[in-house]
């Protein structure tokens, strides 16, 4: 399949999660769609990883160049952990004291 | 390495100390000898008498100028719990956590001052921001704290989402995570629109670390953040983790600064204008200083941004002097605010009378952060304008900068106005005579850079 169509793809799933951000106003939601962004990443990262890896080995069979991308998804992986469990606990913290995930209570801040 | 090592090792033994004692006091003599220990550390690391030699393969790369920004952050580290430590107590039960994350955060920022790679400036920025959540909600009861907290984490992770992004395209154009942007694809392989990939990873990461460091038109989350956070972490916020940003983010940007056409120059004024522009005039309309601080924070990375614009050796100097001028002046106030209950203007009304140590300390931080001469702000202002002439930059720009300083005199002022020239009774926390000494040796340090910048910048050179 040619690069373009998960260019293509990735491209639409993070617009979405993009979207889902800009829009939702449930904590959970929101945080679901940075996921989702994250994941569009990890996926482009894999496909590009595949084709410089491919053509690179055209050229030398015993090249390396080009797997390094599937090393950051990992990478991207254990961090976005990381942050689900601090993210959780913020917004659990949240829910003890307003009895809402609703992002709308943030603007209470403003005054 | 010394620094990232010792930092990580010293941030898990803060937190069993909490385990073995429960006096705040003595958590807080820990963890300023630890950060002497890093500090003695990182120097060690700086003048090559003892280093930790790990084969990181080119991950991460150690130079004169990464360590010397290390130093410098550790010290201001160093500088805030002395002057703050008995504010990081009251916070709530957690202490011995609390000096944890902020060693986890100093790991991420050396991290920072040191990679060599776009995965670790990834890990770097992650490790720093991670903790910061958590301090940022430090105050479990309390609402603002919470909603602070929110905000901070869901602004942040959406702007990390933006920066993998970006490190993803350049990945396809170039095949490579290296900072130079060069690809390391034989000529056969040509991926169709290489260079809109690059481009377009080259704007989201812009556009990422712009989120980071607070600049206009990605700065609203910053107000509420710094406002909402406990002030004593709000202090270490706006100075130590800010400039760490400010250092990852020339780093990136002066690698690639040969793929960058005329174009990035128009761009980035517009980013520095907006940003000096919204910090300074709203900074005016405040009635609390500490949301004041908050956007006052935001014109200062106005002014951090020439750097950028200049890629010189004098752009360096000047980060180097204004990450001092800042972060010194910044710990400064903020310790003074925190010893005052109400943080209105009118909270200050007749500290000079109640207190006059404090006060005078105050001014002196408050006129280095407006750029006074003969203060530690005037040189970091100067260098920066400077170098934006010496790379032959638009003389507009300076002006308009100028002009921006001039409106930030005025708010600075009306805090030493509502501190001298108004009558009141300032509700004042208990102040020790330490604290006193400390505020007034941090106010001469201030003086002195001022009058001789070079002792901060020759220890770049030997």
């Amino acid at each position: 399949m040619p690069i373009q169509y998960y260019i293509y793809f990735c491209l639409t799933l993070f617009s979405i999660g993009i979207i889902g951000v800009l829009t939702r106003r449930n904590a959970i939601i929101v945080f679901m769609c940075v996921e989702l962004m994250l994941n569009a990443v990890n996926l482009l990262l894999v496909a590009f990883s595949k084709m410089h890896h491919g053509a690179a080995l055209a050229a030398n069979p015993h090249t390396a160049v080009g797997i390094e991308g599937q090393l950051f998804v990992f990478f991207i992986m254990v961090v976005a952990a990381a942050e689900v469990s601090v993210g959780l606990a913020i917004i659990v913290m949240m829910y003890r004291n307003t009895h809402s995930v609703d992002i709308n209570f943030l603007n209470r801040l403003k005054n | 390495m010394n620094a990232i090592i010792v930092s990580a090792i010293l941030g898990v033994v803060m937190m069993f100390s909490g385990m073995f004692t429960k006096h705040k006091s003595t958590i807080t003599l820990t963890a300023i000898a630890a950060l002497f220990i890093l500090l003695g550390a990182n120097l060690l690391n700086s003048y090559g008498i003892f280093s930790i030699q790990v084969n990181t393969h080119e991950l991460l790369y150690f130079n004169k100028l990464g360590l010397y920004f290390n130093t410098i952050l550790i010290a201001a580290t160093l500088i805030f719990v002395l002057l703050s430590g008995r504010e990081i107590e009251n916070v709530g039960i957690n202490t011995a956590e609390y000096y944890a994350l902020i060693f986890f955060v100093l790991c991420g920022t050396t991290i920072l001052t040191s990679f060599n790679g776009l995965l670790m400036l990834f890990l770097g920025i992650e490790i720093m921001s991670i903790p910061l959540y958590i301090l940022t909600g430090a105050e479990k009861r309390n609402l603002k704290s919470n909603e602070a907290s929110l905000k901070y984490f869901l602004m942040g992770a959406f702007s990390t989402g933006i920066m993998l992004m970006g490190i993803a395209l350049l990945y396809g154009a170039t095949g490579s995570f290296a900072l130079s942007g060069q690809s390391v694809l034989p000529p056969s392989v040509g991926i169709p629109g290489a260079s809109f990939l690059q481009a377009g990873g080259l704007i989201l990461l812009f556009v990422s670390m712009c989120f980071k460091v607070s600049a206009a038109p990605f700065h609203f989350w910053t107000p509420d953040v710094y406002d909402g956070a406990p002030t004593v972490f709000t202090s270490f916020m706006a100075t130590i983790v800010k400039a760490a940003g400010f250092f990852a983010f020339i780093k990136v940007f002066d690698a690639n600064a040969a793929l960058l056409g005329p174009s990035w120059k128009i761009l980035l004024s517009i980013v520095i204008i907006a940003t000096l522009f919204v910090g300074n005039i709203t900074a005016v309309f405040q009635r609390s200083i500490k949301r004041m601080l908050a956007y006052s924070s935001i014109a200062q990375a106005g002014f951090m941004l020439f750097a950028l614009y200049s890629y010189n050796d004098m752009a360096y100097q000047g980060i180097l002097l204004y990450t001092v001028a800042y972060c010194l002046a910044t710990i400064g106030f903020f310790a003074v605010l925190m010893k005052v209950k109400d943080y209105t203007f009118d909270g200050l009304n007749g500290l000079a009378a109640a207190s006059p140590v404090l006060a005078f300390a105050a001014t002196v931080f408050l006129l280095s952060l407006a750029g006074i001469p003969l203060t530690a702000g005037f040189f970091a202002k100067y260098y920066m304008l400077a170098s934006v002439v010496k790379a032959g930059g638009a003389l507009w720009i300076v002006i308009a900068a100028v002009l921006f300083a001039a409106v930030s005199v005025y708010y600075y002022f009306k805090v030493i106005q509502s501190m001298y020239f108004k009558e009141g009774q300032p509700e004042l926390n208990e102040i020790s005579t330490g604290f006193k000494v400390g505020v007034l040796l941090l106010a001469a340090g201030i003086i002195t850079i001022g009058v001789l910048p070079s002792i901060v910048l020759n220890w770049l050179y030997f």
